[in-house]
C-alpha cells in the first residue's frame, strides 16, 4: 500500500514476526509504516462488525492501527518504531471468552 | 514542584516555548510522543534524508532552527512519551518505556497543535482511505509513498501541498476532487484585500496550483456526494462534479478538508471553550499570552486557533513569555517588550486566515454528514444513527455514549467529536455551543494498568 520513493535508500533491514510469518521490514519507521510497506492488507478487523481496517491518519490520532506489539494489546503501531525481533498479532475481531471447565 | 514550566508538544509552538523559557531562566520540561523533537509539521526534520528534505522544501527545513538548538538548550527532555492524565492542579501523568512518572510545575504550556478534521462519506473506513496528511507524515519519517493510482479529494492548502509533495516523490497522482463549494470563492473574496498583504503565502498557493496543472493532473472543482468504493480494499471514488457523474479507479484515496485544533487536554481540564464559526471548530479561551481560564494553564499554536507553523513558533514564544511573567521572573514591561516581535509576527500571520478559512469552508455534508454514512469509526455508528437519537430524547455527544457507545471507541472521539456535534445542532434546530462536546476523562490514552498502578501516592511529586 506504501513503497520508498524511488532512488531512495532503504536502509538496513529487520525481521519481525507477524502472525507467524517472519517479514523483512526497513528500519526508523513505524510499526503501522512498516506493515502498510509490506501490503499487510487489511491491518486489522473491527469488534463491532468485522470490517478490514488500515492506518488513516499515522499520527496517533485514529487508532484504526492498533494491534498486539510483543504480548501488549492495542498499541498504536504508528506511534512506535519497528524493531528487530518485534512480534506483532493483528486484530481480527472482538475477543471471545473461553468457556471455563 | 519539579520544574517551572512543563510543556507538553515539541512542534514548533513546543519547541520555540521552551527555547524561549530556558532564555529567561525557567526550569523547563518538554514532553512529547514521538521519538524526535518536530511534531508533525517539521515531523523528522533533525534526520530527514537530504533527498526527501528536498521534496519537504525550504518551509519544511525552517523546523531545524528549532530543532536544532533544542539539545543544548538546558531543557529536560522526554521523547517517546505519553501524556495520559493531568490534574486540576496541572500535576502531569506520563508514560514513557512501561513506566509511568509524574511532573508539577505552576506553569503549563499544551502545544498539541491540529489534527486533520474527520471526512466522513460512504466508504471512508476502507483500507486505502486515509487523510491526506498520513501520506505526508509517510513522506516525512521514511521517504515512503503510497502506492498506485492516488486521488485527493477534499480542500485545503494541505491538500494541494501534498499532491506537489506526492508528484516529486514520484508518485502516481490520479486525479485531485476538490469539494469547496463554488460559493465559497465569493465570501473568500470579501477578505482578499487583507490576504493581498501576505503576498508569499497567495504566491506559494497559486504556485502548488500551476505545478499540479502543467503536471496534467485531472481536476475536478465542487465535486459533491463523494463516495469510496470497494469490497476490502479502496477501488474507487464516485463524485458528481459540473453536473455530471463520475467514477475514477484508485488504489488510494487520501482526503482532506482542512485541520482543527487538538482540544483533548483542554477538554480534560474542563477549560472555557467557544465555538469558532470560521474555522467550524472548537477554540479554547485565550488571553493574549495564551493563558485558558484555568490559571497557569496555557495553549500555544494551532491547538488554540488555526494558524499555521508560523503563527505556533510566535505564540509558544509568546506564552512562554507570559509564563515567565506570571512566575515573576520578568517584570510586565519587559514582558510587553519580549512579546513585541512575536506579536508582530503572529500577525503579518494571521493576516491570510480569513481568506483561507472562507475559501476552503468545508461543504455542511462534510461537517455534519447525514444517511447511512459511519461518523463514529470506532464504534461503526452512522450518522443517521446520531440524527435519530435526537427523536429520542438525546440533547448532546454524552448521551449519544448512552445510546449507542458512539464516541466510546479507542479513539476517545478525537474523529467523530465535532461531526457528532454539528449533527446534534442540526437535528437540534441550535449551535453547537448548546449542544457540547465530548467530556474527556484520564486516561488520554491507553496506558497498562500496571503503569497506573505503579505510580506511588508517597513518591508523588504533588505531595511534596
Amino acid at each position: 500500500m506504501f513503497k520508498l520513493m524511488p532512488g531512495s535508500d532503504p536502509g538496513p533491514l529487520v525481521t519481525i514476526d507477524v502472525d507467524g510469518r517472519a517479514l523483512k521490514v526497513r528500519t526508523g519507521v513505524s510499526l503501522a509504516l512498516a506493515l502498510m510497506e509490506v501490503d499487510i492488507v487489511p491491518l486489522r478487523r473491527t469488534p463491532v462488525s468485522g470490517a478490514p481496517r488500515s492506518p488513516l491518519c499515522l499520527m496517533g490520532v485514529c487508532f484504526e492501527c492498533l494491534c498486539e506489539v510483543d504480548g501488549r494489546r492495542n498499541v498504536q503501531s504508528c506511534m512506535i518504531e519497528v524493531a528487530d525481533g518485534m512480534r506483532v498479532r493483528l486484530a481480527t475481531g472482538a475477543r471471545h471468552l473461553e468457556a471455563v471447565k | 514542584m519539579t520544574h517551572d514550566l512543563i510543556i507538553i508538544g515539541a512542534g514548533p509552538a513546543g519547541m520555540a516555548a521552551a527555547l524561549t523559557a530556558a532564555k529567561l531562566g525557567l526550569k523547563t520540561v518538554l514532553l512529547d510522543e514521538q521519538p524526535r523533537p518536530g511534531g508533525q509539521i517539521y515531523r523528522n526534520v533533525a534526520t530527514v534524508a537530504p533527498e526527501v528534505g528536498r521534496i519537504l522544501g525550504p518551509d519544511y527545513l525552517h523546523g531545524r532552527t528549532l530543532a536544532a538548538p533544542l539539545a543544548d538548550a538546558g531543557v529536560d527532555l522526554h521523547f517517546a512519551t505519553t501524556v495520559w492524565d493531568i490534574a486540576p492542579d496541572l500535576t502531569v501523568s506520563a508514560l514513557s518505556g512501561g513506566r509511568s512518572f509524574q511532573l508539577r510545575a505552576p506553569q503549563l504550556i499544551a502545544a498539541t497543535g491540529a489534527l486533520e478534521r474527520a471526512s466522513p462519506i460512504p466508504g471512508w473506513t476502507l483500507p486505502g482511505v486515509l487523510n491526506a496528511g498520513a501520506a505526508q507524515i509517510a513522506l516525512k519519517s521514511g521517504g515512503s509513498i503510497p502506492s498506485g493510482k492516488i486521488l485527493l479529494a477534499g480542500g485545503g492548502p494541505l491538500l494541494l501541498l501534498v499532491a506537489c509533495q506526492l508528484l516529486d516523490a514520484g508518485a502516481e497522482i490520479a486525479g485531485i476532487v476538490e469539494t469547496s463549494p463554488a460559493s465559497n470563492r465569493r465570501t473568500a473574496l470579501t477578505h482578499l484585500a487583507n490576504a493581498l498583504r501576505a503576498p508569499k503565502l497567495l504566491a506559494k498557493g497559486f504556485g502548488m496550483m500551476w505545478r499540479l496543472r502543467r503536471a496534467g493532473v485531472p481536476w475536478f472543482a465542487a465535486a459533491q456526494d463523494l463516495a469510496v468504493e470497494g469490497q476490502d480494499r479502496v477501488e474507487a471514488l464516485s463524485f458528481t462534479s459540473a453536473d455530471r457523474r463520475h467514477r475514477l479507479a484508485a488504489d488510494i484515496v487520501l482526503l482532506h478538508h482542512g485541520v482543527v485544533p487538538n482540544t483533548q487536554i483542554a477538554r480534560l481540564l474542563r477549560v472555557d471553550h467557544d465555538w469558532n464559526d470560521a474555522q467550524l471548530a472548537w477554540a479554547p479561551r485565550l488571553d493574549p499570552f495564551g493563558e485558558t481560564s484555568l490559571p497557569g494553564f496555557r495553549i500555544a499554536g494551532d491547538g488554540g486557533a488555526i494558524a499555521g507553523a508560523l503563527a505556533a513558533e510566535a505564540g509558544g514564544e509568546i506564552a512562554a513569555i507570559g509564563a515567565a511573567q506570571a512566575l515573576g521572573r520578568i517584570s510586565s514591561e519587559e514582558c510587553t517588550r519580549l512579546a513585541a516581535a512575536p506579536n508582530h509576527a503572529l500577525r503579518s500571520q494571521l493576516r491570510i486566515r480569513p481568506f483561507l478559512d472562507a475559501l476552503y469552508r468545508p461543504p455542511d455534508g462534510i461537517v455534519a454528514p447525514s444517511g447511512d454514512t459511519i461518523v463514529c469509526r470506532c464504534e461503526e455508528v452512522t450518522a443517521r444513527e446520531i440524527a435519530d437519537m435526537v427523536k429520542l430524547g438525546c440533547l448532546g455527544p454524552n448521551q449519544t455514549k448512552f445510546f449507542s457507545r458512539c464516541g466510546m471507541g479507542p479513539c476517545q472521539g478525537r474523529i467523530c467529536g465535532l461531526g457528532v456535534t454539528s449533527i446534534l445542532a442540526r437535528e437540534l434546530g441550535t449551535t453547537p455551543e448548546t449542544v457540547g462536546a465530548y467530556r474527556i476523562r484520564a486516561p488520554l490514552k491507553p496506558v497498562p494498568l500496571a503503569a497506573i498502578g505503579q505510580l506511588d501516592p508517597a513518591k508523588m511529586e504533588s505531595s511534596k
